[in-house]
């Protein structure tokens, strides 16, 4: 066999390999796997204002799941839930269920922080705090008891590098964490929830104030952390929902009118309202 | 497919500029095509030269298109219905710069006809002609069921090529009779081949492009499907 053939078929059976895989990876990521959190029925209240309508919805375990919609659909109110942050807001109230690996979060006998800890949540702008970059991640660690420097340095590093800042600031560890730039600040925050090793992963508009370089540089974390967390993420962004996520909900005036695997809704939705909403028309 | 307009009216008209010339495009090629089926039958050969003239215009179209397709995907990132329709289109596009390619071959076999002696001209094998009205029909429904967005009158197209296949074999068998009862017809059927050839291609564009359409108007993929799949696929909406 000449040389030249023979690189033809090596290069063809890596042409097929790799899209074998590819192929392989897109059907794993939207196959469903065991529900981290699986909410049931919830109605959820401002006063007498209804702000979500019997929302039933289950979402897989390890996957990035995006929820999209028009401002005020009632996205972050859902996503605020499943740490229970509404609790913090007088007139809030609350009906149905939300499990947590089999466990009602709304129940009177959890305790909302260690809940916390097991759902981070990284907001819509960096909030870091005004200490230095390894005291932001160190932070949460302290705060469960664990101040043994050593467990400290090395569960910062692995946060960092985890966050895919470590090589930016590894120099710089006493810096304020103020001083860094919008992205780096979010991937510091992202750091800092990713310490105390949640199973699952809020995003609220996590990209909204970055620009194009920072956000493809967060959303390229959000892809690689999907292997340890259960990622949940609102986005106004259609683009970035595409992008990142594995399972797609689009919501609308408090109800969740359509849920699927991210190809199936951007390509063949199955309601006309996500249609519209997706392609940008009016309804 | 989604009805309303977009919040971006210069996308609306965007989208409609390509449905128009795609259409413009594939009323080219047919027209192409029928007077290269022409020229074939009468052996004439000002018939082809315009034929092959006329394919400039359907590669422009293509040129065009190609444009318009890279520009909608690149400034608008187009979703559900319009992703389907832009991928559609830019698959039809192929289909039909090939419908043009096909025509101007049998153009050209009108030309070469000129040269044989009459007695050996394989033109006017019934056929040959009935096929390429088929074949030029098919084409012409799948630009219809396209203009309409109709995923149930592309899958009667789907099914109708393999009609068209079995004439084209038939012929063949036919030509290679001729050939074998006189060799001084062989150069003669053998450009008839080719002929025959092209049109059994232009149906499979046809068939081609009445996938599109189903996956336009319905999502589904329905390349490789049995007619019947085809048919359950879309009755299922």
């Amino acid at each position: 066999m000449s040389d030249r053939m023979m690189t033809a078929q090596a290069s063809t059976g890596h042409a097929i390999h790799i899209g074998a895989m590819d192929r392989a990876a897109a059907a794993e990521a939207t196959t469903p796997t065991r529900t981290t959190l699986a909410v049931r029925n919830l109605n959820l209240y401002y006063g007498s204002m209804q702000a979500l309508k019997n929302i039933d919805l289950e979402i897989p375990h390890n996957r990035i799941t995006a929820f999209i919609g028009p401002s005020g659909c009632g996205k972050s109110t859902l996503l605020r839930c499943f740490n229970r942050m509404n609790d913090l807001v007088d007139i809030c109230r609350i009906e149905g269920e939300i499990l947590l690996d089999g466990k009602n979060i709304m129940d009177r006998d959890v305790n909302v922080a260690q809940l916390r800890r097991r759902v981070g949540m990284v907001f819509q702008k960096p909030n870091p705090f005004p200490k230095s970059i390894y005291e932001n991640v160190a932070y949460g660690l302290r705060i469960v008891g664990i101040d043994n420097k050593a467990v400290l340095d090395e569960t910062v590093e692995k946060a960092l590098r985890r966050a895919a800042l470590w090589d930016e600031v590894k120099d710089r560890l006493q810096i304020s964490g103020m001083s860094l730039s919008g992205g780096q600040q979010q991937r510091l925050v992202i750091a800092r929830a990713i310490a105390l090793e949640p199973e699952v992963l809020l995003l609220d508009e996590p990209c909204s104030a970055l620009d194009p370089i920072a956000t493809a540089k967060v959303e390229e974390l959000i892809s690689e952390l999907k292997d340890k967390y259960t990622i949940v993420i609102v986005t106004h962004n259609m683009q970035q929902a595409a992008r990142v996520s594995d399972f797609t909900a689009y919501m609308y005036l408090g109800e969740m009118l359509e849920f699927g695997a991210t190809d199936q809704v951007f390509i063949k939705p199955k309601k006309k309202h996500t249609e519209d909403y997706i392609t940008g028309r009016f309804g | 497919m989604a009805g309303g307009e977009h919040f971006f009216r210069q996308y609306d008209i965007e989208l409609e500029s390509m449905r128009s010339n795609i259409l413009r495009m594939g009323g080219l090629a047919e027209s192409q095509l029928k007077t290269a089926l022409d020229a074939f039958e009468t052996a004439n050969i000002e018939l082809a030269d315009s034929v092959i003239a006329a394919d400039r215009r359907v590669n422009d179209l293509q040129i065009e298109l190609d444009r318009m397709v890279n520009h909608v995907i690149a400034r608008r990132q187009p979703t559900a219905s319009d992703l389907r329709l832009i991928m559609g289109i830019a698959k039809t596009i192929t289909d039909l710069e090939r419908v043009g390619d096909e025509a101007s071959k049998i153009a050209r076999a009108a030309k070469w006809l000129k040269d044989k002696s009459s007695n050996f001209r394989m033109n006017r094998i019934p056929d040959l002609h009935q096929t390429g009205e088929i074949a030029a029909r098919m084409l012409h429904r799948a630009l219809d069921a396209f203009a309409r967005l109709d995923g149930l009158a592309a899958a009667s197209i789907i099914r109708d090529d393999a009609g068209i296949d079995d004439r084209f074999r038939a012929m063949l068998r036919q030509l290679i009779t001729y050939m074998m009862e006189d060799p001084r017809s062989i150069s003669s059927a053998i450009d008839t081949v080719w002929v025959a050839k092209a049109i059994e291609r232009v149906g499979d564009h046809a068939k081609n492009i009445a996938e599109h359409v189903i996956f336009i108007a319905h999502g589904t993929d329905v390349r490789h499907a049995s007619p019947e799949e085809v048919e359950r696929a879309v009755s299922q909406g």
